[in-house]
């Protein structure tokens, strides 16, 4: 099982020809990813040969799902073209848009993201300024790091990138059903609250880490979910505990604005809702640790 | 990106939100032609990205251009909460005010779409209004692909239920202020107060725009807005290297792969200060993926540059990354510095996980500098830190 992502999953990439789009194309390719093709409209009907794999370069995402089948798309596209490469993934009404692209301009995503809506949410984005998700063993859509870990039974999700793969190498012993980095910007497709109901309704996932930030109040409503809906353990992470007010912490969305959205408001919450919150990774993974050993 | 009033009116008046006449000076000497410029008087108001301006005596009136040089002189280098006073701006005296309202356009984070804010309760802080009268501010959610149209801003006056003598002009000046919004790549447009005039005009008296630093690609204008004087300066010289940095007060230095392991290891220095003295981190600074050799050594610069730093923890976790980079990044750096004849003379912990990590710590095991430590796991490695910085 696992979430979002699966060994059946045929993903193309939009902005594959790109260098950051080919060198994890390539990484992709070695952790069992079924890429089926690119979409480049410039390139269509060329191919490229990755590590002896001839992947086929389509001019729109449509032309490459009626060819392929695929399921899932990764955007490598830069952030003034990314808008319109999303709305066509959406157009395209493909399941699974993951859009790894940073430093998207808001305006860009609240339209994409209020576009996808309109259009019935057909397709689920996560991202963007992410790290993609991967089940380990099966299928890697985006830049997680294949080895860190083998597949198991904690699900991870996280608006962070390196902290997705700090845990994941805590409890690598232990292995993951999928984990899925959210990003960190203030417009994001795919929430939280979306990943852990996933993970609830998951068969192979036993135990759930959520790793959250300062800023925005995601954390919160994330707690209130869990309370409601969640029956299985889950184990939070929350950092930015020293972040001042008003300044970007390296996220567009990893601020403090006066009370809101503080790292002990988000801690507190999540303990409310029954969530053992880790003071640092290590004790976070410890505390995974003792539940699963029950 | 927050502006100075002195830029939000400039965006106003630029998408036609109806603003009075002003201009910027930096000396009280310009005062005295721009208040002549007027018609002989005016109001000096301190440029602070800080409420509570008026209260502190950062806002005066002057009757004359005489009175204008005066109360520049008493506003420029004043201290309001901590920021300094370096421009005042010398605006129109506002005709006699007979009501005050409130709009505004943001983010709304939790519904990812945008909100209208809107109330015939101006003047005073917003927060205070939604706190104590929720009910007389107006929330109108905005889509994003269809905007804010006459009919829509109709609908958000309806809501605040302005005054049907005022109600069709503050529509008209919502319609301008969503171009601001759109047109500007901006995160916030506020105005308040929105003024009603004695003549039954309407008029943006005092704003506030907050603009996004990521749609500065196609905002060519907006790099010249930013405030490079009130900077600080390691702040500023990391920026000019392209580096994510931001300045704290503590003692440790650190530097990071990932904005949630830097936001993580920072928590986690300061959990460590606490049996250290209470020292605390000095700085943020994430370094990116696959940072170079030449990457660390511009962080690292800019971290031994800190006065207040008294010991560096490298914090990485590699990932794509492979660790080997970095310690040979870490190595290359010192020389680097050694080779510009920066004395280095701050210890620095380096830890290393992840992606060839056994490699990494091998080579800073085999080029042994003397102020170099590794510390294996993180939260050791920030004790190790804390201490040093406390010993100092």
């Amino acid at each position: 099982m696992a979430i979002f992502l699966n060994k059946d999953s045929k993903v193309i990439v939009q902005g594959m020809t790109g260098a950051t789009g080919m060198k994890h194309t390539k990484l992709m390719l070695a952790d069992g990813t079924n890429i089926v093709g690119g979409v480049n409209p410039r390139k269509a009907g060329t191919s490229v040969d990755i590590d002896g794999n001839e992947i086929p370069v389509f001019g729109t995402v449509a032309e490459a799902m009626e060819k392929t089948g695929a399921n899932v798309s990764v955007l490598f596209v830069p952030p003034a073209f990314a808008k319109a490469a999303v709305v066509e993934a959406i157009d395209a009404e493909i399941p699974l848009a993951v859009v790894i692209t940073e430093g998207i301009a808001v305006h860009d995503s609240a339209a994409f993201w209020a576009y996808a809506k309109s259009k019935g949410n057909k397709t689920r984005i996560i991202g963007p300024n992410c790290p993609g998700l991967i089940t380990p063993g099966q299928s890697n859509a985006g830049i997680i790091p294949g080895d860190i870990t083998k597949p198991g039974r904690i699900g991870l999700v996280s608006k962070s990138g390196t902290l997705t793969y700090q845990m994941m190498y805590e409890l690598r012993d232990i292995g993951f059903s999928s984990a899925v980095g959210i990003g960190g910007d203030p417009v994001i497709g795919t929430t939280h609250i979306d990943a852990l109901a996933a993970f609830e309704a998951d068969p192979d996932t036993d135990l759930i880490v959520m790793i959250g930030e300062i800023g925005g109040d995601a954390e919160e409503r994330a707690a209130d979910f869990i309370a409601k809906n969640v029956t299985k353990p889950v184990v939070g992470y929350v950092a930015g505990f020293t972040a001042p007010e008003g300044k970007t912490m390296g996220h567009a969305g990893a601020i403090v604005s006066g009370s809101s959205g503080t790292a002990a408001a988000k801690k507190e919450a999540l303990e409310a809702a029954g969530v053992k919150v880790g003071k640092t990774p290590t004790e976070t993974a410890k505390l995974a640790r003792e539940i699963l050993a029950g | 990106m927050d502006l100075f009033e002195y830029q939000a009116r400039d965006l106003f008046a630029k998408h036609g939100v109806p603003v009075l006449a002003g201009e910027v000076i930096d000396t009280p000497e310009a005062a005295r032609e721009a208040t002549e410029r007027l018609g002989g008087k005016s109001v000096v108001k301190a440029q602070v990205k800080v409420g509570g301006r008026g209260k502190a005596g950062g806002v005066k009136l002057a009757a004359t251009p005489d009175e204008a040089v005066a109360r520049a002189t008493d506003i420029l280098g004043m201290d309001i909460k901590g920021h300094t006073v370096h421009k005042v701006m010398i605006a129109e005296t506002a005709p006699e005010i007979v009501e005050e309202y409130y709009v505004s356009y943001l983010l709304d984070r939790t519904n990812r779409t945008f909100l209208a804010m809107a109330s015939v309760q101006g003047g005073v802080e917003i927060e205070v209004v939604a706190e104590e009268n929720p009910e007389a501010l107006a929330k109108v959610p905005v889509d994003a692909n269809e905007g804010v149209s006459i009919e829509k801003a109709r609908e958000i006056v309806a809501q605040a239920k302005f005054p049907a003598e005022v109600a069709e002009q503050v529509a008209e000046i919502l319609v301008t202020l969503w171009d601001t919004f759109i047109k500007e790549d901006a995160l916030l447009v506020e105005v308040n107060p929105l003024a009603k005039v004695a003549s039954g005009k309407v008029i943006a008296l005092d704003g506030k725009v907050s603009l996004d630093e990521n749609a500065e690609f196609r905002q060519p204008d907006h790099a010249a807005l930013e405030d490079k004087e009130s900077a600080n300066p390691l702040e500023a010289a990391a920026k000019a290297k392209n580096l994510n940095y931001v300045k704290l007060d503590g003692e440790v230095g650190i530097i990071g792969n990932g904005a949630g392991l830097v936001m993580s290891t920072l928590d986690v220095v300061a959990y460590a200060g606490e049996n250290h003295g209470g020292v605390k981190p000095a700085n943020f600074l994430d370094i990116g993926g696959g940072a170079s050799a030449a990457v660390m050594a511009n962080g690292l610069e800019i971290i031994l540059g800190d006065p207040d730093v008294k010991s560096v923890f490298v914090n990485v976790f590699g990932g794509i990354t492979a660790c080997d980079e970095v310690a040979n990044g870490i190595v290359q750096a010192l020389q680097l510095l050694a080779d510009k004849g920066e004395e280095v003379t701050k210890p620095l912990v380096v830890r290393l996980d992840g992606n060839n990590a056994e490699l990494g710590r091998q080579i800073l095991s085999d080029a042994n500098h003397p102020l170099v430590q590794r510390v294996d796991t993180m939260d050791g490695a920030a004790d190790k830190a804390a201490e040093l910085a406390a010993a100092k």
